[in-house]
């Protein structure tokens, strides 16, 4: 078992080759973006030795880019700095809500969403949000570069489709137009500082008559994984995101839930709860769409 | 193992020190530098107790590596007072009585420093807000609002 070590790479290519001779000489490597996850789990679920690599000096992990068409977030970008760019903000507004949940002021100077995304549990705020807003991984490979969408990206509990040599350097989401918005909601029995009981995303655009024209739905904690829910979709295209449309994709959202019974609440808990989520925030992201 | 050596800076002072890969910047700062006021609670980033500034953002000490520290400008509670005495903060939780045993508090202060720099009129949902990540088994909070309330309004009038 070799000893635990810490490296700082300053550029991409250093980064993927510390990671390749690290696993040449029979080193375990693990990535530190914020270390809200790799910190607490490296002293009490599995401790042994690694090198941890700190991907927070690296130019294209920091990039943060607002294009007419796209937007680019850098994996080492904390959701302090992501609630702070109100550009951002009046763009994404269920990204970084969802992103603002995560833990408390001092938890949100490090934790990143790329972070959220590859810890990969089943209740990580970011991943519904991202999920709706269509996000897509782009991932850095000894090859070459590669793109998986967020809803593929996550495979199981705590497993993803990273090889243990690739690095996520952002995420890359289409920038919405004047008539779309997303929002996202949890659930937690405090208002602060707690892990989601349920979750659930909604984005929407609507037509100039208030129509919704497209519309995802994603909800967290209720499944191994995240899960897109067409069937609550297809409940609000075509109508007016009133209380029927909102009460049909509740339902759809439902009906996809296969929750677990923890501490936190009971399957029938999650879920009726789950539902309630759905219908919540598709009001808000209707009302954000509209105005 | 291989000690790595860090060149940083903890309230304006250059510090150098040596430390293990994995040895979290608390660990360094109370064990290597004997500056024990920032305080260890739970490690797992839960209590807020190792409250530190990492070049000017709020974080918890016990949740980033001292290696990480490289280059960047730490601030702790050591760093608060001025030289004429106390920081308005501190003088406000004597006055407020907003502390019992203590061990909450430096990570309190340094939290609400951070916050009045950046918002120096907040209301009381903000502050509790801020202060979410902070945890005092003693005071009940009550105390605690008031003191940073009171801090916030005496700094405005000597603005
Ligand atoms: C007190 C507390 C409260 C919390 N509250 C919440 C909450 O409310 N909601 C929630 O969802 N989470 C919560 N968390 C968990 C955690 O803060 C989040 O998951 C956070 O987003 C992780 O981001 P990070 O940058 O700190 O990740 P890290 O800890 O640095 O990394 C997490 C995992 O992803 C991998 N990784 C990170 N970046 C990359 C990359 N660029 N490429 C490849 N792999 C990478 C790491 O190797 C590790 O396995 C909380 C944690 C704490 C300590
Ligand atoms: S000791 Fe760091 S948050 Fe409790
Ligand atoms: S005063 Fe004792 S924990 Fe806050």
């Amino acid at each position: 078992m070799g000893d635990y070590a810490y490296a700082a790479p300053t550029s991409l290519e250093e980064a993927l080759s510390v990671l390749e001779s690290q696993a040449n000489d029979g080193q375990r490597t693990q990535i530190l973006a914020g270390g809200t996850d790799v910190l607490v789990q490296m002293r009490s679920i599995d401790k042994e030795p690694r090198t941890l690599v700190d991907i927070k000096h690296i130019a294209e992990t920091n990039a943060l880019s607002i294009g007419a068409d796209e937007i680019f977030i850098g994996a080492a970008i904390p959701s302090a700095a992501l609630n702070e760019n109100d550009e951002l903000k009046g763009l994404l507004p269920g990204l970084i809500e969802a992103a603002d949940l995560i833990g408390s002021t001092q938890i949100q100077g490090r934790a990143t969403i790329g972070g959220n995304l590859c810890n990969s549990s089943p209740a990580g705020d970011t991943i519904p949000a991202l999920v709706v807003v269509s996000a897509v991984c782009v991932i850095a490979s000894p090859g070459g570069s590669r793109e998986v969408a967020v809803g593929d990206f996550v495979t199981g509990v705590g497993e993803n489709c990273l090889e243990s040599n690739e690095i996520l350097l952002g995420l890359k989401i289409p920038r919405p137009g004047n008539n779309s918005a997303d929002a996202y909601l949890r659930f937690i029995p405090r208002t602060e500082m707690d892990i989601a009981v349920a979750g659930a995303a909604v984005a929407l655009t609507l037509d100039e008559g208030g129509t919704c024209t497209s519309a995802r739905v994603a909800i967290g904690a209720v499944a191994p994984t995240v899960l897109l829910v067409e069937a609550a979709s297809a409940a609000l295209v075509g109508t007016k995101v009133d209380d029927d449309a909102l009460n049909a994709a509740a339902a759809a959202c439902s009906d996809a839930a296969s929750p677990i019974t923890d501490k936190r609440g009971t399957v029938e808990y999650r879920t009726k709860v789950v539902g309630v989520l759905c219908k919540r925030a598709g009001g808000i992201a209707r009302d954000r769409a509209s105005s | 193992m291989s000690k790595l050596h860090v060149t940083t800076s903890v309230n304006g002072q250059p510090e150098e020190v040596l430390c293990e890969p994995h040895q979290s910047l608390l660990d360094v700062l109370r064990d290597e530098l004997g500056l024990t006021g920032t305080k260890e609670g739970c490690s797992t980033g839960d209590c807020g107790a190792c409250s530190v500034t990492l070049d000017g953002r709020l974080v918890c000490s016990c949740l980033v590596l001292a290696a990480e520290a490289e280059g960047k400008e730490v601030g702790t509670i050591e760093g608060v007072a001025n030289p004429d005495g106390l920081h308005v903060l501190q003088q406000k939780f004597l006055e407020h009585a907003a502390l019992q045993c203590g061990i909450c508090t430096p990570g309190f202060i340094v939290a609400a420093k951070v916050l009045l720099e950046r918002d120096p009129n907040p209301d009381e949902t903000t502050i509790r807000y801020w202060l979410a990540g902070n945890l005092c088994r003693c005071t009940g909070y009550d105390k605690i609002i008031r003191a940073v309330q009171d801090a916030a309004t005496e700094l405005a009038h000597e603005a």
